[in-house]
């Protein structure tokens, strides 16, 4: 009976292994030479696509008017109890607002479940990355860093609308 | 020369030699972290200055300003002794590494090495074979056995391979007839390099090298994965620091010897036929000292990044079963050799 070679037998080149250390190095070698594709960022910033979940931001109306109705909903779905809300009632009949929308940005976890339960699409996920914070107070986002313009978050509802 | 012209002039020479160690070593780390970051289609450090090159000054003070731990188990003596044994070892033998030709300065002849003494090879030896009791104390001192293992794994290895070293360096002191490291450069003369006509010897003696200076894929002292860091675990600060340096350290002085060795040292294959001035063929001969212990420094780096670590039964086969048999081939080679041209 013939003896069969198996895939893992190596043949005399590939034993003493030099051959194949050299190949390794080679391979290491060419790559040193590839262009980089690091990104410079602090100077070059990245611009994240629609589909990034950013931090949750509250979205303001063309008219200037937050969305959100306070049902708290988002509150409720958070996983990490990140959200606090309190409801209070405006002059219009049966309107409500937020008096006070807080986010902890120390416990979020930019799941965006808030962003999905959303049946006002008040909650979005934005493309801002960058949350630094020099004690944990500063970390508790209210009303007053949550609100953007609509117009900064034109491709987020976009998206949102299309695979929502 | 009177007594004290030799004794200033030798002061000189450690000075220099112990200043452009450090430097080269700080420099070393900096470069090493460039060529990682090239293998892996990274920049690397590039903030602190031109592009990046004074991070090494940067990561010095950042160790230094570091708190210095000692663990309650450590036995506090060794624990803090280990480093500087290390350091100790890695720096005293840089004394016997000639890096260029006899030079006439101010109507001296100064050899440029700090001490020409006709035992070096020995003296190298000797002093290599040290440098594991740094190892073995740091770890067994650190009172934690993460570090003991690290420390006896690195024993270990140092055993297995220090055999395979010192008969490699046979096949060179049988051709070069001299255990002075002067002579041994001399006997290399042209293209007579010890890598050329022994090749078998060059690569035992360079993987006993990477292995002497627990280098990738020999790195067994220290292992994250199963040591959590290695002998140096419970170190911190300027002690560890002392670690780091003296790694580096020996890793310059390893790709000297080995230049030194083998590669013909400052020898520029036939500069003598070019009919140069004396003094511009002495800082040539220097600058391919330097370029060729450059290039073996960054083979060092580049393995690192192309070879996986070696367990530990691997290493320790290797060094006995293939190592070591190789470097008897090799001997019996030069002896053939000898006996045939008469070199």
């Amino acid at each position: 009976m013939a003896i069969k070679k198996r895939k893992k037998d190596l043949n005399f080149f590939e034993r003493i292994y030099i051959v194949e250390i050299i190949k390794g190095m080679i391979l290491t070698l060419k790559n040193m030479f590839r262009p980089k594709f690091t990104m410079e960022y602090p100077e070059v910033k990245f611009e994240p696509p629609a589909s990034y979940r950013g931090r949750p931001v509250l979205v303001l109306d063309e008219n200037g008017k937050e969305r959100c109705v306070a049902c708290g909903l988002c509150s409720r779905v958070c996983p990490a109890l990140a959200i606090e809300v309190r409801a209070a009632e405006t002059e219009l009949e049966k309107e409500r607002y937020p008096e006070l929308f807080e986010i902890n940005m120390l416990r979020c976890i930019f799941c965006g479940f808030c962003e999905e339960v959303c049946p006002e699409e008040a909650i979005v996920m934005s493309k801002d990355y960058e949350l630094v914070f020099t004690n944990r107070e500063d970390a508790i986002f209210g009303k007053d860093k949550l609100l953007v313009p609509i117009e900064n978050l034109k491709d987020r509802i976009e998206f949102l609308r299309r695979f929502k | 020369m009177n007594i004290w012209e030799i004794i200033i002039i030798t002061i000189v020479k450690i000075l220099i030699a112990i200043t452009t160690l450090l430097l080269s070593v700080a420099y070393m780390v900096y470069f090493e972290r460039k060529i990682s970051a090239w293998a892996q289609n990274r920049l690397g450090p590039n903030r602190v200055g031109y592009k990046g090159l004074l991070q090494p000054f940067a990561d010095v003070f950042k160790l230094l300003l570091k708190e210095d731990i000692v663990p309650e188990a450590a036995n506090k003596t060794l624990h803090t002794l280990a480093p500087f044994i290390s350091l100790f070892v890695a720096f005293a033998t840089y004394a016997v590494v000639p890096i260029g030709p006899t030079i006439n300065l101010f109507g001296y002849e100064i050899k440029l090495v700090v001490a020409d003494v006709n035992i070096g090879i020995l003296y190298v030896l000797a002093l290599t074979s040290l440098g594991v009791y740094g190892i073995t104390l740091a770890g067994w001192s650190s009172g934690s056995k993460y570090s003991l293992l690290g420390g006896i794994r690195s024993s270990a290895q140092m055993i297995s391979y220090e055999v395979s070293m010192g008969f490699s360096i046979a096949g060179v002191l049988l051709i070069s007839e001299s255990l002075r490291p002067i002579d041994i450069v001399n006997a290399q003369y042209g293209l007579m390099w010890n890598a050329i006509i022994q090749p078998i010897g060059f690569i035992t003696f360079v993987v006993s090298a990477f292995a002497e200076t627990n280098r990738l894929p020999f790195d067994l002292p220290e292992a994250e994965p199963e040591l959590v860091g290695g002998y140096h675990t419970e170190y911190s600060s300027f002690k560890f620091a002392g670690f780091f340096l003296a790694e580096y350290a020996n890793m310059i002085i390893a790709s000297c010897l080995i230049v030194t060795l083998y590669l013909g040292g400052w020898q520029i294959p036939f500069i003598d036929k070019f009919g140069l001035n004396p003094a511009l063929t002495t800082i040539l001969q220097v600058f391919a000292f330097l370029f060729k212990t450059a290039f073996v420094l960054f083979v060092f780096i580049w393995v690192r990044w192309s070879i996986p670590r070696f367990r530990y039964d691997q290493l320790m086969n290797i060094g006995w079963k293939v190592m070591f048999p190789l470097s008897l081939v090799n001997i019996i080679w030069v002896a053939i050799l000898i006996m045939i041209f008469k070199i």
